[in-house]
């Protein structure tokens, strides 16, 4: 009960600290500029553009086969169905599992993390070329 | 008269693979005016036979020009020839053609040579015209006059562009479908003049069968499935009464008519492509003639692959799909509708969900 009685005070004045800020300094949390965007656009880009030479690449699998052999311009991989039942597997998974089946199976190589840089931007690529689709979660 | 496809293979060995092989029910070649011109051939292509390094090679796709050589060598009576319509290699290498010449060396009969991208722009031509086939012949057989042309060469400005620092540079250029740095394929002044001259002596009643790698006519532009030169190519061919046009490259069903010239692709034994309307963000224009091939399950390699048993019993093609994991494909010639139609699919209300792309 102590305790609480204790926190209770320290959140009273930071409440009280910070409504007077706000009083003196409008609120800036949203605020950002055509030049912000236009560096996240390119931040964005790069990472697409590095998606798509590892999806036009020999070297990502084991066998030199590459994603494009069988999806010229990342057609045919559907990222606005997922997550969806993926029938083959017997399950509901995402995207990027679905780009590991490919890795280990037609392209005979490893699988990558959800996180790693290249799972990312493999995603970022084949997003992008989708761009415009509407959402279709589940859809088969 | 039909033929079941148990009296259709051969008996010997063969009756127990027979419920398993995906070989339809196939009518068979009989004439109505000339039966001693009635004949059937078959078409394989697109095997993509790729190096992984010394004597490795991309099994799947070995796997599957060496299963449509092993159900084609089932069919009898014997279909009076085979063609393999191009793409052989993938990267044009001496090894792939070797190693993919050494698989097809097991398919009893007769091949004629198509020659697609993939063998050509290593060395432009050289060891295929050496070892495997002229670029571009005719032949007639029985009251059919058969035309091979190369029609996936390009502006010679590419070809020998001085940004190419080896030859390999070129070959993945144009090995690669979604390049926007590739250039359009074309049959060339050199072959159409020679086309032209060889179309000169034949009567315009004969029945004409035109093989190319590329599609003689526009499609789509972004992945090749085009050939800028086609509208002339079409304007030789316009003085005949039957013509059709067999092609590959396109890795799917796309079949149409043009005036007096049917089109029909033929499968890949390697790997389905997506129809170009599945790429969203460019306009493109399959023939509205085409009800499009299944949409492909990856989890079965061979799934969307295939290969194709054709007859000739009017003068126009029978096209009979050979699907390893869908109902197989019949597209005949309707005289009547004057055009080739699909024998199952092809009123709206007749289509199956998977054969909706998006």
């Amino acid at each position: 009960m102590k305790d609480i009685r204790k926190y209770s005070g320290v959140l009273l004045i930071t409440l009280m600290v910070t409504a007077v800020l706000a009083m003196k300094f409008p609120a800036q949390a949203d605020e950002f500029t055509k030049e912000d965007e236009a560096r996240w656009t390119k931040e964005f880009m790069t990472v697409v553009n590095e998606g798509s030479k590892l999806f036009h690449s020999s070297s990502l699998g084991k066998n030199k086969v590459s994603c494009d052999q069988c999806h010229p311009n990342a057609a045919n991989t559907h990222p606005e169905t997922y997550p969806k039942f993926q029938k083959q597997i017997g399950r509901v998974i995402t995207l990027f599992e679905m780009v590991n089946w490919c890795l280990r199976n037609p392209l005979e190589g490893a699988p990558l993390a959800a996180d790693d840089p290249k799972m990312i931007a493999l995603l970022a690529y084949i997003h992008y070329e989708r761009r415009g689709v509407p959402l279709a979660p589940g859809k088969h | 008269m039909k033929m079941n496809r148990r009296t259709f293979l051969k008996t010997t060995g063969a009756a127990a693979m027979a419920s398993a092989l995906p070989i339809s029910l196939v009518r068979m070649a009989f004439g109505e005016k000339s039966p001693a011109k009635d004949f059937s051939f078959a078409y394989i292509s697109d095997a993509h036979i790729q190096q992984i390094e010394g004597s490795k090679f991309v099994r799947n796709w070995d796997m599957g020009l060496t299963r449509a050589i092993q159900e084609a060598n089932l069919l009898t009576p014997r279909p009076d020839f085979f063609f393999f319509g191009g793409d052989l290699a993938q990267l044009g290498k001496r090894e792939e053609l070797d190693h993919g010449l050494e698989i097809l060396s097991k398919l009893r009969g007769k091949i004629y040579y198509v020659m697609g991208e993939h063998d050509y722009y290593l060395d432009l031509g050289k060891y295929w015209e050496s070892n495997i086939s002229p670029l571009w012949y005719s032949f007639d057989h029985k009251g059919v006059h058969f035309v091979v042309l190369t029609s996936i060469l390009t502006y010679d400005t590419w070809t020998h562009h001085t940004k190419w620092t080896t030859p390999m540079d070129r070959m993945l250029a144009m090995a690669r479908l979604d390049n926007p740095e590739g250039s359009p394929f074309l049959v060339g002044e050199k072959q159409r003049a020679w086309l032209k001259r060889d179309l000169e002596k034949v009567d315009k009643s004969t029945p004409i069968v035109l093989c190319s790698h590329s599609p003689i006519q526009k499609i789509y532009k972004g992945w090749n499935f085009w050939t800028d030169d086609a509208e002339s190519v079409q304007t030789l061919l316009k003085p005949f009464n039957k013509v059709t046009v067999i092609y590959g490259h396109v890795h799917q069903i796309q079949y149409n008519q043009v005036g007096n010239i049917s089109f029909h692709a033929v499968m890949a034994t390697a790997w389905p492509w997506p129809y170009p309307k599945s790429y969203v963000q460019d306009p493109s224009h399959l023939p509205n003639l085409t009800v499009p091939m299944n949409r492909a399950d990856p989890f079965f390699e061979r799934d969307a692959t295939g290969w194709q048993f054709i007859n000739l019993r009017t003068g126009n093609v029978d096209m009979h799909y050979q699907l390893p994991d869908n109902g197989n494909r019949s597209v005949v010639f309707n005289r009547k509708a004057g055009r080739p139609q699909d024998a199952k699919y092809q009123g709206v209300g007749s289509r199956v969900p998977p054969q909706t792309h998006y």
